[in-house]
């Protein structure tokens, strides 16, 4: 049966849209110009048109810079935003249009860690009763001592000892916290699991600790990644395939290997570029000009225009598609699709 | 003689119960014109240590001893009076949250302008234009217009060069950075490193840098001071410390970078956390996270001395170097 699935996507991303409105009430809206009140309603565009597929098994890494929309995909994904327009298809049937009761038997399929450890944890929650609450909630046959033994079972898994159950999240350093808030997504044997920048608010050694234990999760449980996070090096580490994501777009979808060897979207290399090497002494980085323009003006044409030494008059008008390009990555810039990156 | 120098800097907090050691005696130099960077995980007491180079330690943390010498001046018994007179002026600061170091509610200019007259004999218009030149300095497009908008109305990026500029209005001999650019994005940040590091080269200005950011640190400084638990345990040349780093805890450090390992492949982590300030195990602080502990790190704690190239403080160190070279004949 499972066979059958392994060529259809798990998730599949389809033109995903969601803008937040900037002005709340009716009366926010009236702007008085020109001598006359009107009324303008005025929204930031976090994600646009954005079209991606997780296949099962992989580490689909979303990078890009703040405010790029890279965590209102994961909500969207996550069921935690309704999306303006688009689709998003889980196992082959829609979601994104579900009733939270229609929701709930996805909710152990599909889980998430975000990134403050201490903000995700309940300080008023022991440990115990943080990890037993999903097991309960999901599994209502459980008898207390199979929860209990679930539990453990976890916690063993992700280097907790069990013994501390009976703590509260303050006794936790940052690490601890977040292999605990790890802990409480595996508690319920999901499948899939999307993680919110889970290892950016952790030290370098930490760091290490959580990526390996995501990793041995991966392996030894079969899960699915959609991995959120602004550092390159932890991609070309983690993510089996990267989408860069820019001001809501998706600039370049590849595998991590091609991406890294051979990025092709203006963008990717000056993000690549930008990544402080520990070997190399003399920064060779691209310098972008201006800065990230703010989603809720969104330019015309292609969305990186203004910041891309490559733009021209097509770039300014015309919103780049992505094209299929013959190592199997996929760009969306005209530079690109006519050939004018690498002339001189 | 060099610009400063710190000798057996202690800083301590008085807490409700004990008193904690945040800073354990540390001591270094930076020459006339220096980059240094300051490495480290949170806890390891490298902010407090920007901090009292600035006099800022405030109740209930106080330097209970050692000297931070200025060109001869004692900072640790300077008298307000001469410390207003050298902060911004012969030394600066620049702090991490481009956010929260301006003032939202002065203008750009006004914060300036300020600056330069609590200084300096100027007119008004003449601050003025001193302003608009260092602004140009570090890329702001029409600065005499910027001058006139508050911080809210600039983006992260271009505030913390603001701040960079105001760091360097009074042509100060000595820049303190505490992770100038970890609240902004990566090619934001590349910017702001490259500006800082042009800056510091042609004014021959003094850099400290303190950062977690191995690869920041790399590429910006000639000389590096590693700390763990308030103490400084490696210090050398960046380059060797990078490439063939002696203290295990550096080399823990530098390892567990995922660049340093094959993609996909389990990444060499250290075991633990750094220990609380309040429960510093005894002898070397690094001990329980060290694979190669002995009796010795567990008592007694390990004085930083010179081997080769750099200085370290650990007691296998030798032992260790040794192993290196016997593993490398080897191979």
């Amino acid at each position: 049966m499972k066979d059958m699935n392994v060529r259809t996507p798990l998730v599949e991303i389809k033109g995903l849209e969601k803008q937040f409105d900037l002005d709340q009430g009716w009366l926010e809206t009236l702007k008085f110009r020109n001598g006359r009140i009107t009324r303008e309603k005025r929204a930031v565009h976090a994600v646009n048109n954005v079209t991606l597929d997780v296949n099962r098994g992989e580490a689909l890494c979303v990078v890009g810079e703040s405010g790029c929309g890279k965590s209102t995909v994961a909500r969207l994904v996550a069921g935690l935003l309704t999306p303006t327009s688009g689709e998003i298809h889980y196992d082959g049937s829609r979601i994104d249009d579900l009733s939270r009761a229609q929701m709930q038997p996805l909710r152990n399929r599909i889980q998430m860690i975000f990134q403050n450890p201490y903000a995700s944890l309940n300080p008023r929650m022991t440990i115990r009763q943080a990890l037993e609450e999903p097991v309960r909630h999901h599994n209502p046959s459980f008898s207390a001592a199979e929860v209990r033994e679930k539990v453990t079972e976890v916690m063993m898994s992700v280097g907790v000892d069990p013994t501390w159950a009976k703590r509260y999240p303050h006794e936790f350093s940052g690490g601890q916290r977040q292999r605990i808030a790890i802990a409480r997504a595996l508690t319920v044997d999901p499948e899939f699991i999307i993680a919110d920048e889970p290892i950016s608010a952790l030290d370098v050694s930490i760091q290490a600790q959580v990526l390996n234990l995501m990793l041995e999760a991966k392996e030894s449980r079969g899960l699915t990644y959609l991995f959120i996070t602004h550092d390159l090096s932890v991609v070309e580490h983690f993510g089996t395939r990267v989408a860069v994501l820019y001001l809501g777009s998706v600039c370049e979808v590849a595998d991590t290997a091609t991406l890294f060897s051979n990025p092709k979207h203006p963008y990717t290399r000056a993000l690549l570029s930008a990544v402080p090497q520990l070997k190399d002494d003399r920064p060779n980085h691209i310098r972008l000009k201006g800065e990230i323009p703010t989603p809720i003006n969104m330019p015309q044409g292609c969305p990186f225009q203004s910041r891309c030494a490559f733009a021209n008059n097509r770039c300014d008008s015309e919103k780049p598609k992505a094209i299929h390009q013959p190592d199997g990555s996929l760009v969306a810039c005209h530079a690109v699709e006519e050939n004018r990156l690498d002339e001189g | 003689m060099s610009l400063l120098s710190v000798r057996d800097l202690t800083v301590k907090f008085a807490m409700r119960d004990e008193t904690v050691t945040a800073l354990n005696g540390i001591s270094f130099d930076v020459a006339k014109g220096e980059r240094l960077g300051i490495v480290g995980e949170s806890g390891a007491g490298k902010s407090i240590t920007g901090f009292a180079l600035m006099k800022l330690i405030s109740r209930p943390g106080y330097v209970d001893r050692g000297e931070i010498l200025l060109d001869g001046e004692d900072v640790v018994k300077m008298s307000d009076q001469r410390l207003r007179e050298l902060r911004g002026d012969k030394m600066s600061m620049i702090f991490q949250d481009p956010m929260v170091t301006l003032n939202p509610v002065l203008t750009i200019g006004q914060q300036m302008v300020e600056t330069l007259l609590a200084h300096r004999k100027l007119s008004r218009e003449e601050a003025r234009q001193i302003a608009i030149v260092k602004l140009r300095e570090v890329y702001i497009n029409s600065p005499e217009e910027r001058l006139d908008q508050y911080p809210h109305e600039l983006s992260g990026g271009m505030r913390q060069r603001i701040i960079i500029a105001i760091a360097l209005l009074l042509d100060p001999e000595l820049i303190i950075a505490d992770e100038p650019t970890t609240a902004l994005d990566v090619t934001i940040q590349a910017d702001i490193m490259e500006l800082l590091l042009e800056l510091c080269q042609s004014n021959k200005v003094g850099l400290i840098l303190i950062t977690h950011d191995l690869g920041v640190v790399s590429q910006m400084t000639e000389r590096t001071l590693v700390m763990y638990a308030g103490r400084i345990i490696e210090a050398g040349r960046t380059r060797e410390i990078i490439n063939d780093p002696q203290h295990p805890y550096t080399q823990g450090l530098i390892n567990a970078l995922p660049q340093q390992t094959l993609p996909g492949h389990k990444l060499r982590q250290i075991p633990g956390n750094m220990p609380s300030l309040t429960n510093i195990p005894p002898g070397c602080p690094f001990n329980p996270r060290c694979e190669y502990a002995t009796d010795l790190c567990r008592t007694r704690i390990p004085e930083i001395a010179q081997y080769g190239e750099v200085q370290v403080a650990c007691h296998e160190v030798q032992r260790l170097q040794a192993e290196g070279e016997r593993q490398e004949q080897n191979a």
